[in-house]
């Protein structure tokens, strides 16, 4: 009975070939605008999530400077008010688990024929800690590195791509500012960070070396920023706070005095952003389903156009024994096929898609399991609720007006 | 012999803008199982309104129908379906086939809502089309054959189901005089051999002369019922 019904429902279907083609096109590109937004949204909260990982957790940025200086405000790190011992009795608190000062430049990176212009950075070990950093080839350097101040230097994995191709960097010695550095490790690959730079695309030396020996400094311990991290996400305020009350210490600041730094909750700002790509993959997805919705209206049109035109033959199978539940069934099975063809060919068309956007544009997209289930049942749902109203009227003509009807 | 039709004192009102309109003022008429019977009458005389009525298609609005031996006035719509696709076979004017559908396919149609498998339906399907003398035809499609035998075909599709009773509008009022020939001898056969009560309503004397009584409506009542032979002795 089932099986008859359908092919009932097919032939019906490809009796207006045209008609229904476009009627299930509704279905088509709402599902397949489903797909493709959700997959694009999936693609970008995946990336963020990514960078976010990439990143360390519960971390704290503190720049030096900012604020007030004689009425002029000068922009975080523009004043050099961070010094070493900042970062050490940072890190002497209860709440904190490491603490790195950084002071980064940029310089002109040479290996044999290889140049390659970057960021390089001095600072402590505890930087590969804070960051979750680790060497994928060699070693970090270590403290005895830092007090001594030698040239050694950890090459990010887009620098020793560049430089070495896939010669080992490892034990290599290489020319920053013309001086000879060797170089201990190659980092393991992070990708890019939240603001979309290649974190991959930079040199670690230890800070005392980059302090006195590559970029000079007037000011001698001088930091330019101290990165952070606190010994679980429960503590985060409280380490701001004692941090903020022991820098203000350490700077001899009056209480009425504005701080000299800056202290920015990374993760909470990372945080934000996950929320931020959540609600636009959510907004994009509810976008798509009001096309959805159109092509639903879609195909109650064309079944209402479809009952008035079959009137006759409904008039004849009710006079031959049809029941009313027969007629019912007859074109909810039709809007039915409809839509789950539709939405098939949807699914199919905003699989395409998504793989089309992934590869022309700059767009990371993750194609979901539920964005595809959800929207075919969504599609099922919609061909029953807009099939119905027309299925009834069908089912609810009178015999002999139905045979009556011209 | 059984009764196949027994009604009494049926009356039929149609609410229309103008007012009440009274078709069917009361009729009262058994018919016995074999029967062949012509109900003939001037339009508006309410045979078609008494013929839908007959086919379950429409109700009363008062009075009594027994439908081999069933009160169809207590019965819901799916009960009546069950007897117009049980008991009734239906012939119209306009053959009324299902143009998509091969001639197979219309032919089983009433099958399929009995609840019947596709095997046997194809069976039984070819079985009548060769009764009625098409089974060389099967896949066609009705628009591919003659008004003839499309009515032949609608009369197949009313036998697939072995009903009691044949219900024809005038079957015969699109076809010519030899096709419709054919079409009563078709049903005198049907009336002989397989004793199938036959109920056809005509305005053509000439076609009502293959019944055996007669009856005519004039205002909604009987006006005359009785042996064919003596009506149409009545009118030369």
């Amino acid at each position: 009975m089932i099986f008859m019904m359908l092919q009932e429902a097919w032939s019906a279907m490809s009796a207006n070939r045209l008609r229904t083609f476009l009627t299930m096109l509704g279905m088509v590109i709402g599902v397949g605008a489903v797909i493709l937004m959700s997959s694009i949204g999936a693609g970008t909260q995946a990336k963020v999530k990514e960078s976010i990982a990439s990143m360390g957790s519960n971390l704290f940025i503190v720049l030096a400077g900012s604020m007030t200086s004689g009425g002029v405000r000068i922009g975080s790190g523009g004043v050099q008010t961070l010094k070493m011992n900042d970062a050490s009795a940072i890190e002497e608190l209860s709440s904190i688990k490491a603490a790195a000062p950084v002071v980064p430049g940029t310089a002109q990176l040479v290996y044999q024929s290889s140049n390659w212009n970057t960021q390089v950075s001095g600072t402590t070990p505890a930087f590969f800690e804070v960051r979750d950093w680790p060497s994928e080839e060699g070693s970090v350097f270590s403290d005895s590195d830092v007090r001594s101040a030698t040239r050694v230097a950890v090459l990010g994995k887009t620098v020793a791509t560049n430089l070495f191709g896939d010669e080992s960097p490892v034990g290599k010695t290489i020319r920053i500012k013309n001086s000879p550095y060797i170089v201990l490790g190659v980092l393991a690959s992070k990708g890019q960070s939240l603001d979309g730079r290649d974190q991959d695309d930079t040199v670690m030396v230890p800070i005392t070396t980059a302090q006195t020996k590559l970029f000079g400094s007037q000011f001698k311990g001088v930091v330019r920023f101290i990165m952070v991290e606190a010994v679980s996400e429960s503590v985060m305020d409280k380490a701001e706070e004692e941090m903020q009350v022991l820098l203000r210490e350490n700077h001899k600041l009056r209480p009425n005095a504005e701080d000299d730094f800056t202290i920015r909750n990374l993760t909470a700002l990372a945080n934000t952003a996950a929320e931020t790509t959540k609600a636009m993959s959510l907004m994009l997805a509810a976008i798509a389903s009001i096309s959805l919705l159109v092509g639903g209206i879609g195909i109650m049109n064309i079944m209402l156009v479809s009952v008035t035109e079959r009137t006759r033959e409904i008039g004849i199978r009710i006079a031959i024994g049809a029941k009313q539940r027969n007629i019912l069934l007859q074109f909810l099975l039709e809007a039915l096929m409809i839509s789950i063809i539709g939405c098939l060919i949807g699914v199919c068309v905003g699989i395409g898609g998504a793989y089309g956007v992934g590869a022309f544009f700059p767009i990371s997209v993750v194609i979901t399991q539920s964005s595809i289930v959800i929207s075919f049942l969504v599609a099922t749902c919609v061909g029953v609720f807009f099939g119905f109203y027309p299925a009834r009227k069908a089912a609810n003509l009178e015999p002999i007006e139905a045979l009556r009807y011209q | 012999m059984a009764e196949v039709i027994r009604i009494e004192a049926l009356t039929k009102n149609y609410h229309t803008d103008a007012g009440e309109v009274c078709v069917l003022k009361g009729v009262d008429i058994t018919i016995q199982s074999g029967e062949f019977v012509a109900i003939m009458g001037p339009s508006g005389s309410g045979k078609s309104t008494f013929m839908n009525i007959l086919g379950c298609l429409d109700k009363a609005t008062s009075g009594n129908y027994f439908l081999n031996e069933t009160d169809t006035t207590t019965l819901d719509k799916d009960a009546l379906a069950s007897l117009r696709n049980h008991v009734i076979g239906f012939v119209f004017q306009g053959f009324n086939l299902l143009a998509r559908k091969n001639l197979i396919d219309n032919v089983a149609l009433p099958l399929v809502y009995a609840g019947i498998g596709a095997k046997e339906r194809k069976v039984r399907a070819l079985e009548v089309l060769k009764s009625v003398g098409l089974e060389a035809y099967a896949t066609y499609l009705p628009n591919q054959i003659s008004g003839g035998q499309q009515q032949r075909v609608a009369i197949a599709r009313a036998l697939i189901n072995r009903p009691k009773l044949i219900l024809a509008d005038e079957p015969t009022g699109n076809l010519d005089t030899k096709t419709s020939q054919e079409i009563m001898d078709l049903f005198c056969k049907l009336n002989d051999q397989e004793k199938i009560t036959i109920v056809l309503v005509t305005h053509e004397p000439d076609i009502a002369a293959y019944s055996k009584r007669l009856v005519n409506f004039v205002d909604g009542r009987i006006q005359h019922d009785g042996l064919t032979e003596h009506f149409q002795a009545s009118l030369v």
